[in-house]
């Protein structure tokens, strides 16, 4: 028994056993889950393995979180350490990667706090808007041309004055090169970096009607690296 | 600077407490490596998330600090208080608490296999990410948490837990 155990141990791991951690975390690529998934299937070894390593998973979760936060003192020696840094000067951004080097160097982090708190606000601004812009657009079919109190909301349902334009703000783990990706297949272009972790877009060059812009949003939202995405005049 | 701190620092604080296990150590760590991305901020290429690069450097920091202090006997040390201690996995194990002896077991193991089961169990980091956070070869990662694995199933089984594998 003691000979069966040990010639097990020492027994090397075929390709699909090691990647069964990663599948238990779901951080597996499509092929590989799919490839695990049929091994799973056909092998009941693998499958209590598999049992094994889902436990470790969920206590590996349980013992981190038990340890705790830290405390305010970590983040106060923080920030008094950055407000002791000399001042920088803000670098020209072309890239994204450089825009957002921008966002660290060149916010104070009472500014970037501030930059957040007006951020929520525009947001919720904004959310309004777009919510008044909708009822709007809903009840557009009734309305009069000489209903002169909603001309000026009448005016902009119609063809904008300049390309559309969005608050976005991309998923924490969302990588540059997505970005770079959604940025191009959309045709957009940065205005301004992350104020509050949101970034201002544009989206081409041609002006879009009010159901447009809500269709974009829509299409927007629904991207998995998106996590906000709200139209700005 | 806020908003990413405010995103990141409790994982960057828990992963760095189980590489050095002194609280103090741990949220010293957080300000110098938050400190870092302040002033490095235009090193990174964008090549991988943001949350990736934090646990890199630290995991550098935590591994400096560990040699400074000299403390690397504290593994053993630490191993072996765990298996003195009154409430050992043995103990657990009598009071059916698997779960219990299974996460001793996690703390006990070394620093190597530590790191490499955090990464991947809680930070949720893909091979890549683990080969790139740790610097070792993609293979030598899914290698290395097999025998962290067996390493667990070994330190479970001295304390008189069987889970039908290996």
């Amino acid at each position: 028994m003691m000979a069966l155990s040990k010639k097990m141990f020492e027994q090397e791991p075929n390709e699909i056993e090691t990647l069964l951690p990663w599948h238990a975390a779901g951080t597996l690529n499509a092929r590989d889950a799919r490839r695990v998934e049929e091994a799973l299937a056909r092998d009941p070894d693998l499958a209590r393995q598999y049992g094994v390593i889902r436990e470790e998973y969920a206590e590996t979760i349980a013992l981190n979180e038990s340890l705790g936060a830290p405390s305010v003192r970590a983040m106060q020696k923080l920030f008094a350490a950055i407000d002791a840094e000399p001042a920088r000067e803000a670098r020209p951004s072309v890239s994204l990667s450089a825009r957002i080097s921008g966002f660290f160097a060149s916010l104070s982090p009472r500014t970037l706090a501030w930059s957040a708190s007006l951020g929520a606000v525009a947001l919720v601004l904004q959310a309004a808007v777009i919510g008044a812009v909708l009822l709007e657009n809903q009840s557009a079919t009734y309305q009069t041309a000489s209903l002169s109190t909603n001309e000026p909301i009448t005016r902009a349902l119609g063809a904008a004055q300049s390309p559309p334009r969005a608050l976005v703000r991309f998923a924490p783990d969302a990588r540059v090169s997505d970005i770079t990706a959604l940025l191009d297949s959309y045709q957009a272009s940065i205005l301004d970096g992350a104020k509050g972790g949101m970034f201002r877009l544009q989206f081409g060059n041609k002006t879009m009607t009010k159901d447009d812009i809500a269709h974009l949003m829509s299409r927007l939202q629904s991207e998995k690296i998106v996590s906000l995405a709200v139209a700005t005049p | 600077m806020q908003v990413l701190y405010g995103r990141h620092h409790v994982r960057v604080f828990r992963f760095g407490l189980r590489l050095v296990r002194d609280e103090q150590i741990a949220e010293d760590l957080i300000s110098e490596v938050f400190l870092d991305v302040w002033r490095q901020a235009g090193k990174f290429e964008g090549r991988s998330a943001v949350s990736t690069w934090l646990l890199a450097i630290t995991r550098f920091k935590a591994l400096s600090a560990l040699r400074r202090r000299k403390d690397l006997e504290l593994e053993d040390e630490a191993a072996n208080a765990i298996e003195d201690s009154s409430d050992n996995p043995e103990v657990a194990v009598t009071k059916k608490d698997t779960s219990e002896a299974l996460r001793k077991c996690l703390t006990a193991l070394s620093q190597e296999h530590r790191e490499i089961v955090d990464l991947v169990y809680y930070h949720e980091k893909s091979v890549e990410e683990v080969a790139e956070i740790v610097g070792i070869p993609e293979n030598t990662v899914k290698t290395r948490l097999f025998y962290a694995r067996k390493k667990i199933a070994e330190l479970l089984r001295a304390a008189g837990v069987e889970r039908g594998w290996p």
